[in-house]
């Protein structure tokens, strides 16, 4: 019973945080100036006129970052029950984890001698 | 002693004396439950931008003594009303929204950032039976809740149009994510030996000795604090918001009560990283004097806030002393250093689990951890095996020129 009430207070907890983050500046709503002028309201770029859009395409090293880092987000969460179990499992499944550590291990390995994980 | 130590169940209990007598007794017992949450996270909701006030007076008096300046000290004793003076004016400053901006990306961007940062403060252990929601899976959640930021960052970022906040969002999820792997890796070990994932389970599993004693601890510990520092973009990893490059980072476009809301996150997510830090291996709210005398001196909750304000101080300490990173090098540090090293520590662990008992044996698996632990420092730092790998030193490499940033 006590796991409901800790996720239901997580849950009250999002809520209030929500109000929380809302309020200030709902708050301020009431209180802050509002004299806006055309040079005000352009895009901060040191005192130049922004003369491109930077929504531009992106460095494909950031792909290459965000897969590996797929790749081992989701052994994390592969060896976080392992680790739960550890000491009821035994040294079989520690074997079998050093195992399974090892082949992701040989993707980074892939991955640094393919230079992948070099910003470019 | 006692009724310190007991002074904020007091308090919530003096709390719930009022709906107690206001309502019908099959009523409140019914609400007793949802009415202690709701103190509990009120609580919490004064406590976090307490925490904030002065975090930001805490650093700028801290940065401020190591360059050999006074800091603020104008605005009360100390200084020590100006958080309160520099909250006033973020409050009535105007909340400039550029033309170019997509109003609504932007405007939700820092109310994101700071719901993740407020939520983390609901897995915090301050003290014994202070906790709000005590949740057995607390690991992935504080894993999970502070990738969310990125998201924010991201959204901030692509949402102002600029090409300042484009190229530090950009950063920032480069940077994020990959310090979120040798994070997760570094708790694996204590997940192992304590075995269970609740931060109250944790601290508790610690009585027997705090985990930062152990050769795994220790290393377990420095990766968790370095990425940890990473995670919350505090220098010197502070490649996100490099004010000497990218003039404020992902919160150009922003000003008033919204930039505000930015500065919060950082601090909450700071102090959060901290407490995470004494709670998973410097034995949380255990008094140290009682775990080895037996005597208390000190509330718990005193305890946790002791040490976990050393580890901010050295947050600020970092600030005022190490450089900003290049981001090569901080990636590089991550994905060929970081995350080797934690890989090493889980079998470092389970070789301490096995030993047996006896001080011989201890002192045996001290010399044999430091040995495997110095020895991969050495691989994993070792000039000839990095320029092997490296780009940047092959000698037939494009990239020998000056590295390019972006």
């Amino acid at each position: 019973m006590t796991q409901e009430f800790a996720w239901a207070s997580m849950g009250l907890m999002s809520i209030f945080g929500i109000i929380f983050s809302t309020l200030p500046i709902a708050g301020a709503f009431f209180f802050r100036p509002s004299k806006s002028n055309p040079s005000k309201v352009t895009s901060y770029e040191c005192g130049l006129h922004p003369k491109t859009t930077p929504l531009i395409r992106l460095n494909v090293q950031y792909y290459l970052f965000a897969l590996t880092f797929l790749i081992f987000s989701i052994e994390i969460l592969y060896v976080f029950p392992w680790a739960m179990n550890f000491k009821t499992l035994g040294p079989i499944a520690l074997v079998e984890m050093a195992l399974f550590l090892g082949v992701l291990l040989m993707g980074l390995i892939y991955a640094w001698r393919k230079v992948g994980l070099e910003w470019q | 002693m006692e009724t310190i130590e007991k002074l904020f169940l007091t308090l919530k209990s003096l709390a719930l004396m009022g709906p107690e007598m206001l309502l019908p007794e099959a009523w409140f017992a019914l609400l007793k439950i949802p009415l202690g949450i709701v103190v509990g996270i009120s609580a919490l909701l004064v406590v976090a931008p307490v925490t904030m006030l002065f975090l930001t007076w805490m650093e700028r008096k801290v940065v401020a003594r190591m360059q050999k300046r006074y800091g603020p000290n104008r605005v009360g004793k100390f200084g020590s009303l100006q958080p309160f003076a520099d909250g006033i004016k973020m409050f009535m400053k105007e909340d400039i929204l550029p033309l170019a901006v997509d109003p609504l990306l932007h405007t939700l961007a820092p109310m994101l950032v700071v719901v993740p940062a407020v939520m983390l403060f609901a897995v915090i252990p301050f003290g014994k039976d202070m906790i709000l929601s005590d949740l057995n899976i607390a690991i992935l959640f504080i894993m999970s809740i502070s990738s969310i930021e990125t998201i924010a960052i991201l959204m901030a970022g692509w949402s102002s149009r600029n090409t300042y906040s484009m190229l530090s969002s950009l950063r920032a999820a480069a940077q994020v994510i990959s310090y979120e792997i040798p994070l997760g890796f570094s708790l694996v070990p204590v997940v192992m030996i304590s075995g269970q994932m609740s931060t109250y389970g944790i601290v508790m599993a610690q009585q027997d000795g705090w985990y930062i004693f152990t050769p795994w601890g220790f290393l377990a510990f420095l990766i968790f604090f370095i990425s940890g520092v990473a995670e919350v973009n505090r220098s010197p990893f502070d490649v996100a918001e490099a004010e000497s490059e990218l003039v404020a980072g992902f919160h150009t476009e922003y000003s008033g009560m919204k930039f505000g809301l930015f500065y919060m996150a950082e601090f909450l997510g700071g102090f959060a990283i901290s407490c995470f830090a004494v709670a998973f291996f410097f034995g949380g709210w255990l008094d140290p004097v009682e775990q080895l005398t037996g005597i208390a001196v000190l509330p718990t909750w005193i305890w946790f806030l002791l040490k976990s304000y050393v580890f901010v101080f050295v947050l600020f300490w970092f600030r005022g002393t190490l450089p900003r990173f290049r981001v090569d090098l901080l990636l590089n540090f991550c994905w060929k250093y970081l995350l080797p090293m934690a890989l090493i520590n889980i079998p470092l662990a389970a070789m301490w689990y096995y030993l047996p008992d006896g001080i011989l044996y201890k002192i045996i698996g001290w010399v044999v951890g430091i040995a495997i632990i110095f020895g991969m420092h050495q691989l994993f730092t070792y000039k000839r095996l990095s320029r092997l790998y490296s780009a940047y030193d092959r000698p037939d490499s494009s990239l020998r020129t000056a590295p390019q940033k972006g």
